[in-house]
């Protein structure tokens, strides 16, 4: 419900306003407002309308005691209430998302102004502390204003451009919210439904654009097995092992009408085939079934358009299906220099190195994983094939 | 707004121009000249390159120091400026993504003091 709200009505505010950084405070007391005030009382019949109504009072309140603002008073009080035309949101989702702001800022924002997001939420779905989120949020507000950053939708021309920064922004609220939900404390908001919530208001405002639709069919595919991701000690199970009767068959289905819908618009794009890749995966009935022939042309055609170290290494991990583990590790190996950071690229080599019986090696890697990751869902299950090894991974 | 673009490149950048043929490098400021010509632009120049700069640097007593060369030594120098009043970031930057000259362009707004 908040969620819904928060965005439509920063973005009304910031355009009645003209000042993010006024708007996109108002609308933080006002739902901190409403939530104290509903509690007692109880929520009100068409609570959008009380949003509405008590975010644009507080808006003159503010305009009164600001003289800069005095000549905006006027277009505000002949203004109907609940003035947010999703326009609005999509304005704001492109100003949060400005490539110049830090991606970290990007983040903060969108989760703020859009989502609705107080402080404290930010800090316990980033893992961050409330007065570095309230430090950031503060600095983003003062370039927002200072280096002019617009409150619009960019033009045709620029938009293919100035939507990669968006979705880069809702795809990593999705994996932040998706990696550790089941490990974290329940009361944390779920990021990974904010972010599939956020893509398909995506896709309803840019319809004629298939990168979003790509997007949302990603997060649906991997939200229709998250069930599936932990057993019944709450322990991480990998889609290898997973109960595959847990995975949500019809919302498969109706993700991968969407990666068909977007392909029918012939703009093939990263998020696209991350989606196909996904989809292959959900559509087979067991693992020994996944298509990885398939997977392996997708993955050409993805590192095709984003030639990334990561994209290489998930290549070589479906080149193992096709073409052998040594062939895989080869491929793997090549990426030592840029992934030796990366956690991922330990565990997939230690799965490796198992399966090859190159124990002490694999065991050395694994343990490299474990030191690479903060997660308490991927240690515990790294932390288990460690104590399982020597036979683990065959 | 106004904003401040501040062209810099690398040595290799500069010497670009050096080697380049007389009629490249004809095409090239007339290029430049077009961009110039945008009546957004308030004014800018084209600067004579870092290795000609003098430093005077106040030390913590106040006093001034003489050195030699640019007060940043790296390997990337300004080579020019403009001045630009338009309505927003994104059409400095457009004006920015255009530069004929290409190396590197800092898009810096000018102090809100100074806006007017």
């Amino acid at each position: 419900m908040f969620r819904e709200e928060a965005g439509l009505l920063t973005g009304g505010l910031v355009r009645l306003l003209g000042d993010f950084d006024v708007a996109e405070e108002i609308v933080q007391d006002t739902l901190l407002a409403a939530l104290e005030r509903w509690r007692r009382d109880g929520i009100p019949d068409r609570p959008g309308a009380w949003l509405a109504t008590a975010a644009r009072r507080r808006a003159i309140d503010r305009l009164r005691r600001n003289a800069r603002f005095r000549q905006k008073l006027a277009l505000l009080e002949v203004e109907p209430a609940g003035g947010g035309e999703p326009d609005d949101r999509l304005r704001l989702i492109f100003t949060c998302c400005h490539p110049a702001l830090s991606p970290r800022a990007r983040v903060v924002l969108t989760l703020r102004a859009i989502c609705g997001f107080t402080t404290a939420e930010i800090a316990g779905a980033l893992l961050l502390s409330e007065a570095a989120v309230a430090q950031q949020i503060h600095r983003a507000r003062r370039k927002i204003v200072e280096a002019g950053i617009p409150y619009r939708v960019p033009d045709a021309e620029e938009l293919a451009a100035r939507l990669d920064p968006v979705l880069a922004v809702l795809y990593l609220m999705f994996n932040e919210g998706y990696l550790s939900s089941g490990a974290g404390d329940p009361a944390r908001r779920d990021l990974a439904e904010d972010a599939a919530w956020l893509a398909a208001l995506l896709t309803r405002l840019l319809p004629t654009e298939p990168e979003p639709l790509g997007l949302l069919a990603l997060m649906r595919l991997h939200l229709a097995r998250a069930s599936a991701r932990f057993d019944a000690a709450g322990d991480l199970v990998l889609i290898a092992d997973q109960d595959r009767s847990r995975w949500d068959r019809a919302a498969i289905a109706a993700a991968i009408a969407l990666v068909e819908r977007a392909g029918a618009m012939r703009r093939p794009g990263p998020y696209q085939l991350q989606a196909a890749i996904a989809a292959c995966h959900a559509e087979a009935r067991s693992w020994a079934e996944t298509d990885w022939r398939q997977i392996l042309v997708l993955y050409d055609l993805l590192l095709r358009l984003s030639p990334s170290p990561v994209v290489r290494m998930n290549r070589a991990v479906a080149l193992r299906w096709v073409a052998g583990s040594t062939a895989a590790l080869a491929e793997l190996e090549s990426l030592a220099a840029p992934l030796d950071g990366y956690h991922l690229f330990h565990a997939a080599r230690a799965e490796l190195l198992h399966e090859l019986g190159r124990r002490e090696e694999a065991r050395a890697a694994e343990e490299r994983a474990l030191g690479l990751t903060a997660n308490r869902a991927e240690r515990a299950l790294l932390e288990r094939r460690l104590k399982l090894s020597p036979g683990a991974g065959a | 707004m106004k904003y401040v673009l501040l062209f810099c490149g690398t040595e290799d950048d500069a010497h670009r121009y050096d080697t380049m043929s007389a009629s490249a490098l004809e095409a090239q400021l007339a290029q430049v000249g077009a961009w110039f010509a945008d009546p957004r632009i308030r004014g800018g120049m084209r600067l004579a390159p870092g290795s000609t700069a003098t430093t005077v640097r106040f030390g913590n007593n106040g006093d001034p120091l003489v050195t030699d060369g640019p007060f940043i030594e790296g390997k990337e120098d300004i080579g020019g400026w403009a001045v630009v009043e338009v309505a927003h970031l994104d059409e400095a930057l457009a004006m920015a993504k255009a530069w004929p000259g290409k190396g590197v362009v800092e898009v810096r707004p000018v102090h809100q003091s100074e806006q007017g």
